[in-house]
C-alpha cells in the first residue's frame, strides 16, 4: 500500500518552509486557515500571514496590489471560490497585467469532506486554463505538490495550484523532480495511452493493474501542468499506442481531456475518449460512495479504457 | 413585550430538540458544522413555529413567506427545524451528508422540501431574497421575505451591494437577520492571542443604518426579545429592516460556546454524551 498524505498539509508546511527563504512571501487567507492549513503559517510565522476575511474579491485585488509592489502573495481558499467568486478581479487585475500572484485552490475535485455541490468545483481547470498568461498545475501527490509550490513561487507570473483535501497515495519517490510543463511518463505500455492529472493519476495507475490482469497493456502518462500544455510530450505519448484515454476528477468539458484534445485534434488525431465527471454538479457523500457514483474509481477508468479499445478496433 | 409563557415554553422545548438533532446528526455523519447551527436555533424556531406564513404540506405554495438561510453551512439547524415542523420525517435528518440524501451539506432547493434558495457560498444567498421581495411587490403578493446572514458572511461585498439596492427601492417586505455571534471560521486573533480567534467586526447596527435600513437589536436566544423584533420588522414601511441578533456561537453546550474550533468540528462519542446531557439538564435557553 502506498503511503497516504494530505496535500493541503504539504502545502501549508511548504509555505512555512518558504517563509525562511522568501522574505517577500505573503499568505492571504479567505478565512479558511483551519481547513486549508494556512494555519500552519498563521501560528508559526504570523508576519507572513493575513486573513483577508470572507471577502475573496477584495483578497484577489489586494494580492494584485501586493504583487505590483514586489511581494509574492499566495492566496489560499477553496478551489470553488478562487476559480469563481473573484474571477473578474483575477482576470482584470492579475492575469491581464501578468502579476505575480499564486492561487492555492484547496478542496478541489469531488472529495470535499461531504460539503456538497457548492464546494465541489467541477470547472476550475476549464476556467483557469482559459485565462491568458495563467499557469495551471495539478499535482498527483504530496511529493509533487511540495515541488510544485517551490517551482510556482519562483516562477514569475500568475499561477494556480490544484490541491486536494483528503490523504491520497504518494506515487512518486523522493528522487522525483517536478518541472513546470513536461508530462511525466509513469508506466510503459502498448495498447493505449492514458493521460491522468492530479490525484486521478493515482487511480489511473491502479486501473493499469486492473487492465494488465486482463492482458491489456496501458501506457500511463501524468500531466501535472495543464497550462502551458506539453504539446510535444502529449503527441509523442499518443503516438506510442495510437489510442488515447484521458481521466480527471473534473468535468469532461474544458479540463485535461479538453487540453489533450486541443493538442491531438490539431497535430495527431487518434481515437480518443475523455473520462471524468459527466457534466454534472456534485453532492454530499462519503468518499468511496462519491467516487463510485461519479465514476472515478480505478474500475471506471479501466472500463473506459476497454470501451475505447472496443471502439477503436 | 414578553410573549405568553405557555407558547414560550413550547418554543424553548423545540429549541432543545433542534440542538439535540444538530449534534446527533453531525456526529452520525462524521462531518458538518456545529457552532453556526447552534447559534441560530432560536431564530429558526421563532421563524418556523411562530412568524412565517407557511404550509409544510405545500412547501411550494406561491404565497408563502420566504426564508433564505444565506449562511448555508448552518443548514443542519434548518433541516432539524423543518422536520419538527412537518416538512419531512425527523428520521430523515439523520441522513445528513449521506449519499443521495435530501439533507445536503449545504442547502439545495432542488432536493429539500422547504428550502427556498440554494446557498453555501457565503454572500451569494443575500441577493435572491431581495429578488423575491421585489417580485412580491411586482406581482401584488403580500408575502414577507427573510434573509439570515452570518456576521462573518457580511464581510462579503455582495451583502452590501444588496443592502444598497434594497433601500434604494424601499423594499419594506424584506428583513435581514444578522446572526451576530462574533466568531467566524478561522477569524482574527483576539488581543494578540493567536489561538483565540474572533470576528472583530464592529458597529454592525450602525453599518445597516448607514445603508438606509431600519435596525432592531435584540438577544437572538431570547424569544421574548426575538419574536417582538420580528413582528416589528414586518410593520416597518418604506425601507427594509435588519434585525441584529446578538447570539453565541455553539450556544447551549458549555465547551462549544464562543470557540472558533467548534465551527465545523465533529463531537466525539464522549463529547456528544456530555453535550446531550447538558442540553437535557440545562436551564432552557430562550
Ligand atoms: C464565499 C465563501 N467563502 C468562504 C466560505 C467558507 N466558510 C464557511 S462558514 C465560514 C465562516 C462563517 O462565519 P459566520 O458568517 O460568522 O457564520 P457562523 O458564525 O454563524 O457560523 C466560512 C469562512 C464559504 N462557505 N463561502
Ligand atoms: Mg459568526
Amino acid at each position: 500500500m502506498a503511503k497516504l498524505i494530505e496535500m493541503r498539509a504539504t502545502w501549508g508546511e511548504t509555505m512555512l518552509e518558504l517563509t525562511k527563504t522568501h522574505p517577500n512571501l505573503m499568505v492571504l487567507d479567505g478565512d479558511l486557515g483551519n481547513s486549508t492549513m494556512a494555519q500552519i503559517v498563521a501560528y508559526n510565522a504570523p508576519d507572513f500571514y493575513m486573513n483577508m476575511g470572507i471577502a475573496e474579491q477584495n483578497m484577489m485585488g489586494v494580492a494584485a496590489g501586493m504583487a505590483s509592489a514586489g511581494l509574492i502573495p499566495w492566496l489560499s481558499s477553496f478551489a470553488c471560490f478562487l476559480a469563481n467568486r473573484d474571477l473578474d478581479q483575477l482576470r482584470v487585475t492579475v492575469t491581464q497585467p501578468k502579476l505575480n500572484v499564486k492561487l492555492a485552490g484547496h478542496y478541489s475535485g469531488i472529495l470535499t469532506g461531504k460539503t456538497g455541490k457548492t464546494h465541489i468545483d467541477v470547472e476550475d481547470i476549464a476556467i483557469l486554463r482559459a485565462l491568458p498568461h495563467m499557469t495551471v498545475v495539478a499535482p498527483a501527490d504530496s511529493v509533487e505538490c511540495r515541488q510544485a509550490v517551490l517551482a510556482l513561487t519562483d516562477m514569475p507570473g500568475p499561477a494556480y495550484l490544484r490541491i486536494t483535501r483528503d490523504a491520497s497515495p504518494v506515487i512518486f519517490g523522493e528522487d522525483y523532480r517536478f518541472a513546470i510543463g513536461p508530462v511525466v511518463p509513469i508506466r510503459e505500455g502498448k495498447d493505449l495511452t492514458i493521460f491522468g492529472t492530479g490525484v486521478q493519476t493515482a487511480r489511473a495507475l491502479e486501473a493499469c493493474d486492473l487492465l494488465a490482469s486482463e492482458g491489456i497493456s496501458a501506457h500511463l502518462v501524468h500531466v501535472p501542468t495543464l497550462k502551458p500544455i506539453d504539446g510535444n510530450g502529449i503527441v509523442a505519448a499518443a503516438r506510442k499506442t495510437g489510442r488515447v484515454l484521458t481521466t480527471e476528477d473534473h468535468n469532461i468539458i474544458g479540463g485535461l481531456g479538453g487540453a489533450v484534445a486541443e493538442v491531438l485534434g490539431q497535430h495527431a488525431p487518434f481515437p480518443m475518449k475523455i473520462h471524468g465527471l459527466q457534466d454534472c454538479y456534485g453532492e454530499s457523500g462519503p468518499n468511496d460512495a462519491m467516487l463510485e457514483k461519479y465514476g472515478l474509481t480505478p474500475k471506471h477508468v479501466a472500463l473506459a479504457a476497454k470501451a475505447l479499445l472496443n471502439k477503436a478496433r | 413585550m414578553p410573549i405568553d409563557p405557555a407558547p414560550k415554553r413550547d418554543l424553548q422545548a423545540r429549541a432543545v430538540q433542534v440542538r439535540k438533532l444538530i449534534l446527533q446528526a453531525v456526529h452520525k455523519a462524521g462531518a458538518g458544522h456545529v457552532g453556526g447551527p447552534l447559534s441560530m436555533v432560536e431564530i429558526a424556531v421563532a421563524m418556523y413555529f411562530k412568524i412565517l406564513r407557511i404550509d409544510p404540506k405545500n412547501p411550494q405554495w406561491p404565497d408563502r413567506d420566504r426564508y433564505v438561510l444565506s449562511k448555508g453551512h448552518s443548514c443542519i439547524a434548518l433541516y432539524a427545524t423543518l422536520a419538527l415542523r412537518g416538512f419531512f420525517p425527523v428520521e430523515e435528518v439523520f441522513t445528513y451528508d449521506a449519499m443521495n440524501s435530501r439533507m445536503q451539506g449545504h442547502p439545495d432547493m432542488t432536493k429539500t422540501p422547504g428550502i427556498d434558495m440554494s446557498s453555501g457560498s457565503l454572500g451569494t444567498g443575500a441577493s435572491p431574497p431581495l429578488g423575491m421581495a421585489l417580485a412580491a411587490k411586482r406581482l401584488g403578493k403580500d408575502f414577507h421575505t427573510w434573509v439570515h446572514l452570518g456576521d462573518g458572511e457580511i464581510q462579503e461585498g455582495q451583502v452590501w451591494e444588496m443592502a444598497f439596492v434594497a433601500s434604494q427601492y424601499q423594499v419594506d417586505n424584506l428583513t435581514a437577520i444578522v446572526d451576530y455571534n462574533k466568531v467566524q471560521q478561522f477569524g482574527f486573533p483576539k488581543d494578540g492571542n493567536l489561538r483565540r480567534r474572533v470576528n472583530p467586526l464592529v458597529q454592525v447596527p450602525e453599518k445597516w443604518r448607514a445603508f438606509g435600513w431600519h435596525v432592531i437589536e435584540c438577544d437572538g436566544h431570547d424569544f421574548d426579545a426575538l419574536i417582538p423584533a420580528c413582528e416589528e420588522a414586518k410593520t416597518i414601511k418604506g425601507r427594509p429592516a435588519c434585525i441584529v441578533a446578538h447570539t453565541i456561537k455553539g450556544k447551549g453546550v458549555s465547551f462549544m460556546e464562543g470557540d472558533y474550533n467548534w465551527h465545523a468540528k465533529v463531537p466525539s462519542p464522549e463529547e456528544l454524551a456530555k453535550a446531550l446531557a447538558e442540553l437535557e439538564a440545562g436551564v432552557p435557553v430562550g
